[in-house]
């Protein structure tokens, strides 16, 4: 799958590789190299970079068309790989959503979805008739005993050995069995004609699921191309509350963004669980209960449309209802 | 040559030979019923699964559902062909035609549905090229494509005498064509005792491999729901489950297809009082088997009542979500044939017909009720506005295809049965001057 190289798309990814080598390049030297984009002398161009000992040292300035880039998303097997050494993992603190739905549109416009297409989900759980209710972000829990990997007939679906389960959209052939068989409702269908995509011609990767193909299937994919440079998830990012952690467990981490914990840890303080872990697909999101929580959860309900609020009713009014 | 086999095969010639104008009438009907179902399939291609009824929750509707209604059909009409066959059950024979064509036309027609579901027909080799044996589906892949070669080489298997017949018998005013295609068919069968032997031990070999394919194959069927974790799939009793609810629709639609070739004056000879007495009991045997299995299956999650079934309970006797339909089901599919098969006064050749017509249909709103209330109601409950999103209801598109996979059954039929007489004539022949049935399975003694 070979990608055609806009000129825009280069400069970013030698950027972008500079910082590869673990180099800062000079103020100066970049601007130049941003300047100098067509001229014909680029070969004998040099910057400087510094190296891991400290030293500044000149090297060649990568040509335009180069096309390493460590970060770029894997495709082909590549990308049923999975990173080497990953493991990871996400957290849910429960306590602090407080359904702002932030996640939500920051997963959409990073994944270029529609509004109505919702990898990530907030819904109003109540566990008992007497419990107060609370928000349940739900993303894709890649499973370690995937149901829906098992059912799909082509190999569209896959496990990963960082963890992820991944679709590969340009294999999919749309028979859904994947969505029936996922006992959490993560996975969407692209009923109609998807968005187009925003950079034009980018190469499809797995890691991105973008283009999106009409007639397939897609779902939350832990941004396994942000996972590549080290960033999180958008839903985290997005989050203003902090509520989602994500991270390694190789490295014993998760970050919200604003800080980092150790993951065993905050499970075994927290009481981490598992939601349905009964069912035996051994998920590898961990919520933290709802305890001593920092919003009443109506608060979550002031910016939502009417005819939405409706649909908690069941919930809210008549704590003894429990249908 | 007056052998009995052709002077009865003179009587059904008429019907064989120039159709009528109301027989190319109902053709054209048929046909533009199939075709506009052809339109309403180009359209989803075309505009995406978006103009069909299924969203995400219902994912999959009434193309599942058919899927599973006309495979059961399909099997069903295997099973009674093949267990009469190898039984050397005498007075069904005459019936049996319509049980092979049964299981062909539903097969044809009951398969592709589950391609309709595909969001990407384009790929559809990809079940091949990447196939995982995995999955369920790579399951229902292999064993339906295996027993449809099974059963149209049964089916041709059956009509090979009858087609030497129709080559042979003088005075049919056909066109040369059919005579050829007649000439073709019959490869070169004359009658002769090794050629008679070697058929019918081909039909007992096909018989006795059908039977068993049937059973696995719609077992396997049903695993593509009973692998799921979802409650009210998910249950160890769905594969027999199937299998009984399969045979029983399938002896109703036998019932309902002779009525109809029983209208003709001349099959009233054939498909008598006696099959539909016979039938009618075997019928009435498969309404308590079936609904054994229907209690079983909802009394376990009933009496429990898990948090993870409740909802789905609840929502099968709601009669503003599936009340009316469940309620429907209940009643057609085993209180009125019980009492209408169970008590002599009334049953009737009409009443018979008429009931199983109901079992037909309320088999079908059992698989509907087998896809659809699980997937409107996973463990993470749907709290979504959008009523599409909610609530189930397949739009036309589903509807058009619904109707042209049954108008192309009838059409089927209809072709069939000018092909060549729907009374399998040479078998019914033998029927009459048969000294001794011969047994497969001989005991000493």
């Amino acid at each position: 799958m070979k990608a055609k190289e806009e000129p825009g798309n280069n400069r970013r990814k030698f950027l972008r590789n500079t910082f590869a080598l673990g180099t800062v390049a000079l103020a100066s030297t970049a601007g130049k190299v941003l300047a100098a984009d067509d001229s014909d002398n680029k070969k004998t161009e040099k910057i400087k970079v510094l190296t891991t000992d400290g030293q500044v040292i000149e090297v060649d300035k990568p040509a335009d068309n180069c096309k390493i880039n460590p970060f770029a998303p894997a495709q082909g097997d590549a990308a049923r790989q999975g990173i080497p050494g990953r493991s990871f993992v996400m957290v849910i603190d429960l306590a602090r959503c407080k359904n702002a739905r932030k996640c939500i549109e920051g997963c959409q416009e990073g994944h270029n979805l529609k509004p109505d297409q919702e990898w990530l989900n907030v819904a109003l759980m109540k566990d008992n008739p007497e419990a107060e209710p609370y928000w349940f972000p739900r993303q894709c829990f890649h499973c370690d005993n995937p149901p829906c990997v098992k059912v799909c007939p082509v190999g569209a679906t896959f496990k990963r050995q960082d963890n992820l389960v991944l679709i590969d959209n340009e294999r999919c052939i749309g028979c859904k069995f994947c969505v029936v068989a996922c006992p959490y409702s993560a996975r969407i269908f692209n009923w109609e004609k998807p968005n187009e995509p925003i950079v034009p011609e980018s190469a499809y990767s797995p890691e991105t699921s973008i283009p999106h193909q009409i007639g397939t299937v897609s779902k939350c994919d832990f941004c396994a191309d942000r996972s590549r440079e080290g960033k999180l998830p958008y839903c985290a990012t997005s989050c203003p509350m902090g509520v989602i952690y994500f991270g390694d467990r190789n490295e014993d981490a998760v970050s919200n963004g604003t800080e980092t914990v150790r993951f065993s840890q905050l499970i075994k303080e927290r009481a981490g669980y598992r939601y349905l872990e009964e069912l035996g697909t051994k998920p590898n999101v961990y919520y933290l209960p709802p305890v001593n929580k920092m919003f009443d959860y109506e608060s979550g309900l002031k910016d939502l449309p009417e005819e939405q609020q409706r649909v908690y009713d069941d919930l809210r009014d008549g704590n003894k209802s429990n249908k | 040559m007056n052998t009995p086999a052709n002077v009865l095969i003179k009587e059904f010639l008429p019907g064989l030979e120039k159709p009528s104008t109301k027989w190319y009438l109902w053709v054209a009907l048929l046909s533009v019923v199939s075709l506009f179902g052809m339109f309403a399939l180009i359209m989803q291609i075309v505009k995406g699964q978006v103009i069909t009824g299924m969203r995400d929750n219902a994912v999959w509707g009434i193309y599942t559902a058919n899927f599973v209604f006309f495979m059961g059909l399909s099997y069903a009409g295997a099973l009674i062909s093949c267990t009469f066959q190898l039984l050397r059950i005498k007075w069904a024979k005459a019936v049996l035609r319509i049980a092979e064509l049964i299981t062909v036309s539903s097969l044809v027609v009951g398969a592709p549905f589950i391609l309709f579901c595909l969001g990407r027909l384009d790929r559809i080799h990809y079940l091949f090229a990447f196939g995982r044996i995995q999955s369920p589906i790579t399951w229902d892949v292999i064993a339906i494509s295996t027993d449809l070669v099974f059963c149209i080489a049964f089916l041709y298997f059956t009509h090979i005498r009858d087609f030497a017949k129709l080559r042979d018998v003088t005075d049919f005013n056909v066109a040369p064509w059919r005579k050829r295609m007649y000439k073709f068919l019959a490869l070169g069968y004359q009658g002769k005792p090794e050629q008679k032997k070697l058929l019918h031990q081909a039909h007992d070999i096909m018989a006795a491999i059908i039977i068993p394919t049937a059973i696995i194959a719609y077992s396997l069927l049903s695993l593509l729901f009973s692998m799921s974790l979802k409650p009210g799939w998910h249950s160890t009793i769905f594969s027999p489950y199937f299998v009984v609810t399969a045979g029983y629709s399938g002896v109703a639609l036998l019932l309902v297809i002779m009525w109809i070739y029983r209208r003709n004056k001349l099959m009233e000879k054939y498909i008598t009082n006696q099959h539909f007495n016979y039938f009618g009991f075997g019928l009435l045997i498969l309404a308590f088997v079936y609904a054994y299995f229907s209690f079983s299956e909802y009394l376990t999650d009933w009496y429990n009542q898990t948090t993870a079934y409740e909802k789905l309970m609840h929502d099968l006797v709601d009669f503003s979500h599936f009340g009316w339909l469940s309620l429907f089901h209940i009643v057609f599919a085993f209180i009125v044939p019980v009492i209408v098969l169970g008590f002599p006064w009334l049953r009737s050749i009409n009443s018979v017909a008429l009931v199983s017509a109901f079992i037909v249909v309320a088999l079908w709103v059992k698989r509907y009720l087998i896809v659809v209330p699980p997937l409107e109601n996973p463990f993470i409950p749907i709290q979504d506005t959008r009523t599409e999103y909610v609530n189930y209801s397949a739009s036309w598109v589903e509807w058009a295809l619904t109707a042209a996979g049954i108008a192309v059954i009838i059409l089927i039929f209809t072709v069939a049965s000018k092909i060549a007489p729907i009374i399998p004539v040479s078998e019914v022949a033998d029927m009459e001057n048969e000294e001794k049935p011969k047994l497969l399975f001989k005991t000493k003694g």
